[in-house]
C-alpha cells in the first residue's frame, strides 16, 4: 500500500484540485460544536476536531429523504403511478472521516447490502463516495473502539487514511478509489513512512484506555439475556428522547411516509428510533414494546446480542463514544454490555 | 440496481364484500405491466406490501393462489387509515403492490405429509392460497391426508363462503367448518370456537404430520394445547406472524424479533423457532 507524503503547504491547493472531480464534504464547527458538512468553494475542512457531535452516516444516509413521487391530478393519466424521484450520485468525497466512523459504515452496508435486496438510496450514495479518513493521535476519554472492533487508526471503510505529522500528512492510499482521489489531488510524493505510522497507531491504541466488555455475549443464551432482572434498572433513567439513535452511527432504523399537497406527493424516508414509544404499535393499539424497559432492552439487545447472533461480525457498536457523552441520563452502553457479559458467563447457551 | 421500494402499478379489478358488517373485502389487482406479474411470482405464506399513492403502504397476505393467473387477490380488514382509504376505492382505481415479500409456508417439507389446517377469522387469506394449491390437480398427489378447521365469529363472518362450501363436498379434503355461535337455524356445519373443533375433528400429530395454524392471538393460544394434546411436536406445527412494518425488506428494522425480521426470516416460524424468541409481535 503506497504511502504520500503531503506537505500542509500542498493541502488547499490538493483540496481545489478535488473539487474539480468531487463535492466534498468534511467536518466544519458550526456554533461550537463539529459536524460534517459539504465545504463551499475555498472552505477547507477543520481537521482540529476529535469528533463530530453527530455521527456522518447523514452523507449516506440522509434524515429525510425522498424516494418516489407522484402525481394526484385526476387529469393524469400517470396519477398514482409511482415513480423514482431524480437523483445526484456525482462523485463525493468525505475529508476527515474518523476510522470508527467509517468502520460503522461497513456494519451499516450489511443492513442494507444483502443477498435478497439491495437499498439503491444508500448504496448508490456510498458507492458515489470516497472515504478519506484521519487517524486519531489524541482520542477522547469515552472513546472504547479499540475493544469494539476498530481503533483509531483502523483501516475497515476507509479508502485514504490520513495520520498529522504536524507539518505534512501521511497519507495511506487502501483502495484504488483512494489511490485515484490521492492523483487527482496531486498528491504524488511517496514516502517510506510503514514504520512511523505504525508507531503512531501503537501510541494511539494505547492512549484509548476505556473498555466494553463483550467476550462472552457471543456464546450466551439469548432468551437468558432478555430475561435478565437488570434490565429494570438499566432502563430506569431512560427519557425515550431518542438522542442515542440519533447520534449513533450505527443505527440506521426508518420510517417511510408519504407526503402529498394538492395534486403531487413524495413517499420519503426519515430517521426513526426504537426509543420512540409508538415505533412498534400496531393499527389495532397493540404494542410490543409498549414499556420503556422493553425498548430500552430491545436497544441494547439488539447492538449487543441480536446483531452478534445474525451476523457473527462482533457487536453492532464502534467505541465512538457519542451515546455516552450525550445521553442526558448518563446511560452508558459499556455498563450495560458489562452486566450482559457478566450474566453470559454464568448462562451459557444450551444448545 | 432494481429498487425494491418501486411498487407496481395495479388496477382494481374486482371488490368483494365478504363480511357481513362490511369491514372485510377482497380485492383483485390486475398488473399494468404483464412483465411485473411474471416477476411477481409467489408461493403461498408469502404477503405483499399495497401501497396507495399519498397514504401510505400496509402489509398483507397474498389470499389468491399462484396457480391462480392473470389476477392477486387480497381479503383486506378495514381497521386504519390505508386501509380505509383502500376500501373506499373503486374498480378502475389505480395502485400499487410491492412484493411477493417474506417466507413461505415450507411446501418441500410437506411433500409427502399429512397437513392440517387451523384457521380464524380473517387470518384465513394465506390459508385460501395454501388451500387452492394443495387442491390444484398437478399438486394434490404431491400430498396425503388434507384437514381444514376454519371458524368465525358468525356464519356471516366467514370469508370465501362459496369455496368453503365447494370444499367441504370434496372428497380430497376434510374440510370442517365451524362459528362461535349463530341463531341461523340453517346453518348446517359446526358451531364451536375453533380450538375444541379442532380438538374433536383433527387427525392425531405424528411423524409425517404437520399442522399450519394461523389466526388471532387469542385462537393461537388456546390452539397451541390442543395440538400438542393431539401429538403435534413443535417444529411440526407452523405459524404466520404479523408485526408492524415499513419496508418489507428487512431494512427499516422495524418488525425485528430477537435476531429474526418477521418481514424477512418470517411471517412463517415454526413454533420451535417462536420459543426461542422474545415474544415482541
Amino acid at each position: 500500500m503506497k504511502v504520500i507524503k503531503i506537505e500542509k503547504s500542498q493541502w488547499s491547493q490538493g483540496l481545489d484540485n478535488l473539487r474539480d472531480a468531487f463535492r466534498l464534504f468534511g467536518p466544519v464547527i458550526e456554533k461550537g460544536f463539529y459536524d460534517y458538512r459539504e465545504l463551499a468553494a475555498g472552505q477547507a475542512p477543520d481537521l482540529s476536531f476529535q469528533n463530530t457531535r453527530l455521527s456522518p452516516k447523514s452523507l449516506v444516509f440522509p434524515q429525510s429523504e425522498t424516494m418516489l413521487n407522484y402525481s394526484l391530478d385526476p387529469a393524469d393519466p400517470e396519477r398514482n403511478i409511482m415513480k423514482e424521484a431524480p437523483k445526484d450520485y456525482a462523485p463525493r468525497a468525505v475529508i476527515g472521516l474518523r476510522p470508527c466512523d467509517a468502520k460503522a459504515m461497513v456494519l451499516v452496508k450489511m443492513n442494507f447490502d444483502t443477498e435478497e435486496y439491495q437499498d439503491p438510496y444508500w448504496l448508490n450514495l456510498y458507492n458515489a463516495t470516497t472515504f478519506v479518513g484521519l487517524a486519531c493521535d489524541a482520542p477522547c476519554g469515552t472513546c472504547f473502539c479499540t475493544s469494539a472492533g476498530c481503533g483509531p487508526y483502523h483501516e475497515e471503510g476507509l479508502d485514504v487514511l490520513l495520520t498529522d505529522r504536524d507539518d505534512h500528512y501521511l497519507a495511506k492510499a487502501l483502495t484504488d478509489k483512494g489511490a485515484q482521489l490521492l492523483e487527482k489531488a496531486g498528491w504524488t510524493q511517496a514516502a517510506d513512512a510503514d514504520t512511523i505510522i505504525e508507531k503512531a497507531k501503537q501510541a494511539a491504541e494505547a492512549k484509548v484506555t476505556s473498555k466494553i466488555e463483550t467476550d462472552g455475549l457471543r456464546a450466551a443464551d439469548t432468551m437468558a439475556l432478555y430475561n435478565a432482572g437488570f434490565w429494570d434498572d438499566v432502563a430506569f433513567a431512560c427519557i425515550n428522547c431518542g438522542t442515542c439513535t440519533f447520534s449513533c452511527p450505527t443505527c440506521w432504523c426508518f420510517d417511510i411516509q408519504d407526503e402529498a399537497y394538492r395534486t403531487k406527493g413524495v413517499r420519503m424516508r426519515n430517521w426513526d428510533s426504537c426509543m420512540f414509544p409508538i415505533f412498534t404499535v400496531h393499527t389495532t393499539g397493540h404494542n410490543p414494546r409498549d414499556t420503556k424497559t422493553q425498548r430500552v432492552r430491545q436497544r441494547f439487545m439488539h447492538k449487543l446480542k441480536y446483531f452478534v447472533d445474525k451476523y457473527d461480525q462482533g457487536i453492532m457498536c464502534v467505541g465512538c463514544g457519542r451515546c455516552v457523552r450525550q445521553c442526558p441520563v448518563n446511560i452508558d452502553i459499556r455498563k450495560v454490555s458489562a452486566l450482559m457479559n457478566a450474566l453470559s458467563v454464568q448462562a451459557r447457551c444450551a444448545v | 440496481m432494481e429498487n425494491p421500494y418501486l411498487p407496481y402499478p395495479v388496477r382494481i379489478d374486482d371488490i368483494v364484500v365478504e363480511s357481513e358488517d362490511r369491514n372485510l373485502k377482497t380485492f383483485k389487482f390486475v398488473f399494468l405491466n404483464p412483465d411485473e406479474e411474471a416477476k411477481f411470482a409467489y408461493k403461498a405464506g408469502q404477503f405483499a406490501e399495497l401501497s396507495i399513492a399519498g397514504v401510505g403502504e400496509i402489509p398483507i397476505g397474498i389470499a389468491s393462489s399462484p396457480v391462480e393467473k392473470g389476477f392477486i387477490k387480497f381479503t383486506i380488514n378495514k381497521a386504519g387509515l390505508v386501509t380505509s382509504h383502500l376500501h373506499n376505492m373503486k374498480v378502475g382505481d389505480i395502485m400499487g403492490v410491492r412484493g411477493p415479500l417474506g417466507n413461505w409456508y415450507p411446501w418441500e417439507t410437506l411433500e409427502g405429509k399429512n397437513i392440517l389446517i387451523v384457521g380464524g377469522g380473517f387470518a384465513f387469506t394465506t390459508l385460501r392460497s395454501s388451500i387452492i394449491y394443495l387442491l390444484d390437480p398437478a399438486n394434490r398427489k404431491k400430498f396425503k391426508n388434507i384437514t381444514v378447521v376454519y371458524g368465525a365469529r358468525s356464519p356471516g363472518m366467514l370469508l370465501y363462503k362459496d369455496e368453503l362450501i365447494a370444499w367441504e363436498k370434496r372428497d380430497d379434503i376434510d374440510m370442517h367448518i365451524t362459528v362461535d355461535g349463530t341463531s341461523d337455524p340453517s346453518w348446517k356445519y359446526n358451531v364451536g370456537f375453533v380450538p375444541p373443533i379442532t380438538e374433536q375433528k383433527a387427525p392425531q400429530g405424528d411423524a409425517d404430520s404437520y399442522a399450519i395454524v394461523c389466526g388471532p392471538p387469542i385462537m393461537i393460544k388456546f390452539t397451541q394445547p390442543v395440538l400438542e394434546k393431539l401429538g403435534y411436536d413443535h417444529d411440526h406445527i407452523i405459524l404466520s406472524l404479523e408485526n408492524r412494518m415499513k419496508c418489507g425488506i428487512g431494512m427499516c428494522g422495524r418488525c425485528g424479533i430477537g435476531r429474526e425480521l418477521v418481514c424477512k426470516d418470517g411471517p412463517v416460524f415454526t413454533l420451535a423457532q417462536i420459543n426461542r424468541t422474545p415474544r415482541e409481535y
